[in-house]
């Protein structure tokens, strides 16, 4: 029975916290009483969605868009970075530092470049969330298979295996978990990339709509439009999540009876 | 010894000629150094020898897993150059796979070794009742969809001693398989590989601490030195086959353990002697 609210407890402790912001949010206005284009309140906030709800979904649609393609790119690409980069000792310590160079660089400063060689709008957007998620799907799914303990290695060896089925059959499975678990941080960076080359060049896009909203003072707008990143942040976030238990619970010892595929 | 034709029981399956190892560059550890020892094919070999003497090193050399850093082996009438095909290793911490269930790491060699290999599909169901099969033997029915952190630490070296054993291997390497084991199931699994021995009739290495069990099992055993190791003598164990509990209380029995006893002993004694002042000085 514990064991049962401590479950339900955990599942609520998110929307409390949120609630509690919320509520936060709402008495330091009836406290302070900012004037509506400092702090909005949040009746306020929820007030202009409601009145721009479709132009709202719309430029979150084409956000969203642009993410999701950027962090598709960004888990191909990052993906097979990674498995070249993890395959050698020598190829990692090889590309590892130049790997760290490029993240590096604020990507903002990159999106220009982008506007130069991609044009406005969708590509530059994608690009630039392609940027900034492939790097730690790379780093992790290369770290994970640079870690692979030599005696697992050495289980297949023994069966005379060649280097393909060590890499399918041990190092690949045993860097599923880093793999996941990047993804995770990946998605949310992808966001970030779409929406800051959104807000420099574009003429769509959450970005795009809170700069315009800026703009005109429009700070209740502007909320409206980071409350609905945020969201799209989350949900997206937790299907990622869902995912990496679905597929490594092995490493989280979180699944107890499904048998998981190797 | 073995019901081997003459000429080919001669011939040595397993042979180290003066093999040494040194772990990493010229300053590394020198886990073995001077190995000489021959196995003839079909015959259970034991190796005792004190902790940290070399043999899980010895183990990884006869399976190329490792190369020599200087001296010959061979096996199987060829120099080992790598990893051979032929071989079955339970390695002495259970290294099963974690993201494998019970029943699919005991089947991992027959992804990997031919002819099973080609066959797995078509036959699926008939590789999964011989895992099945195994795994009973060592008293792990009903566990097979279990992952490895649900099974204690002796489970999992059963299971990894039926991995080793899953595809018929012609030389069986078994690093201390039986060691987080208590002592009556221990002694149940001595008889389970003894009788497959007897049935299959391949060539094993066995390393283990516990006298009892190299001698129950052993037809020849390889005493090592302190590190680096060598082999500083070679027991035959003429005791008949099948070997029962009983056989552990034959006077020939008792005698060969305590010769091994005594010589272990030594070495230890040996090795031990000039670290002694040394360590005192430090105390005080
Ligand atoms: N990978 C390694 N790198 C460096 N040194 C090693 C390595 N493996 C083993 N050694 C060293 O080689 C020596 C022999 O080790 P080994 O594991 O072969 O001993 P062992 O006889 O199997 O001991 P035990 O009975 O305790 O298992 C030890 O001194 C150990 O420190
Ligand atoms: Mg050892």
């Amino acid at each position: 029975m514990k064991a049962k609210h401590r479950k339900l407890a955990e599942k609520l402790a998110p929307w409390v916290v949120i609630a509690g912001l919320f509520t936060i949010w709402q008495a330091a206005i009836f406290i302070f009483n900012p004037r509506p284009f400092i702090l909005p309140s949040p009746a306020l906030v929820y007030q202009s969605f409601i009145d721009y709800r479709d132009p709202i979904m719309a430029h979150a649609l084409f956000t969203l868009t642009n993410t999701l393609i950027g962090f598709g790119l960004g888990i191909l690409v990052g993906a097979m970075l990674g498995i070249f980069i993890g395959s050698s000792r020598l190829i990692y310590a090889g590309f590892y530092p130049l790997l760290i160079g490029i993240n590096s660089v604020p990507k903002a400063a990159v999106v220009p470049l982008l506007v130069i060689w991609l044009g406005i709008g969708q590509p530059p957007a994608i690009a630039t969330a392609f940027l900034l998620s492939f790097f730690p799907i790379a780093v992790n799914v290369a770290a994970g298979l640079a870690t692979v303990e030599p005696e697992l290695e050495d289980v297949l060896r023994s069966l005379g295996a060649s280097k393909l089925d060590v890499l399918t059959k041990v190092s690949l499975p045993r860097s599923l978990p880093y793999f996941f678990a990047s993804l995770k941080v990946a998605v949310t960076l992808a966001f970030v990339g779409a929406v800051i080359s959104e807000t420099l060049a574009s003429n769509d896009g959450i970005g795009y709509l809170m700069l315009q909203a800026a703009s005109q003072f429009r700070t209740s707008l502007m909320f409206a439009g980071l409350l609905v990143i945020a969201a799209m942040g989350i949900g997206t976030y937790l299907i990622c999540a869902f995912i990496e238990v679905r597929m490594t619970g092995w490493a989280t010892r979180k699944q107890t009876q499904v048998t998981g595929g190797g | 010894m073995t019901n081997l034709p003459q000429n080919e029981a001669n011939d040595p399956f397993v042979d180290f000629s003066d093999v040494a190892l040194r772990y990493g560059d010229e300053n590394g550890t020198l886990a073995l150094s001077g190995v000489d020892l021959s196995i003839k094919k079909g015959q259970f070999a034991a190796i005792v020898g004190p902790s940290g003497c070399g043999k899980s090193s010895f183990m990884k050399l006869a399976t190329g897993l490792c190369p020599a850093t200087e001296g010959s082996i061979r096996v199987a009438g060829a120099p080992v150059t790598g990893p051979l095909k032929i071989t079955g290793m339970a390695f002495q911490n259970p290294t099963l796979l974690p993201w494998r269930d019970t029943l699919r790491n005991v089947m991992l060699p027959l992804e990997i070794v031919q002819p099973h290999r080609s066959r797995l599909r078509a036959e699926y169901a008939k590789y999964v009742a011989q895992a099945k099969t195994i795994l009973a033997t060592v008293g792990l029915a009903g566990f097979e969809d279990k992952h490895p952190w649900m099974l204690s630490g002796g489970m999992q070296q059963r299971v990894s001693l039926c991995r080793s054993l899953i595809h018929e291997p012609q030389l069986l390497m078994l690093d201390e398989p039986f060691a987080a084991l208590d002592a009556f199931t221990r002694e149940e699994l001595w008889s389970v590989l003894q009788d497959l021995w007897l049935e299959k009739q391949f060539t094993c290495i066995l390393v283990t601490h516990d006298l009892r069990e190299a001698a129950y099992l052993a037809d020849v055993i390889f005493v090592m030195s302190a590190r680096p190791g060598r082999v500083i003598s070679t027991h035959r164990v003429d005791i008949p086959r099948p070997r029962t509990i009983e056989s552990t209380f034959d006077p020939a029995f008792v005698e060969i353990v305590q010769k091994i006893r005594a010589e272990i002993a030594q070495v230890r004694k040996e090795s031990k002697a000039p670290a002694r002042p040394a360590a005192q000085e430090q105390v005080q």
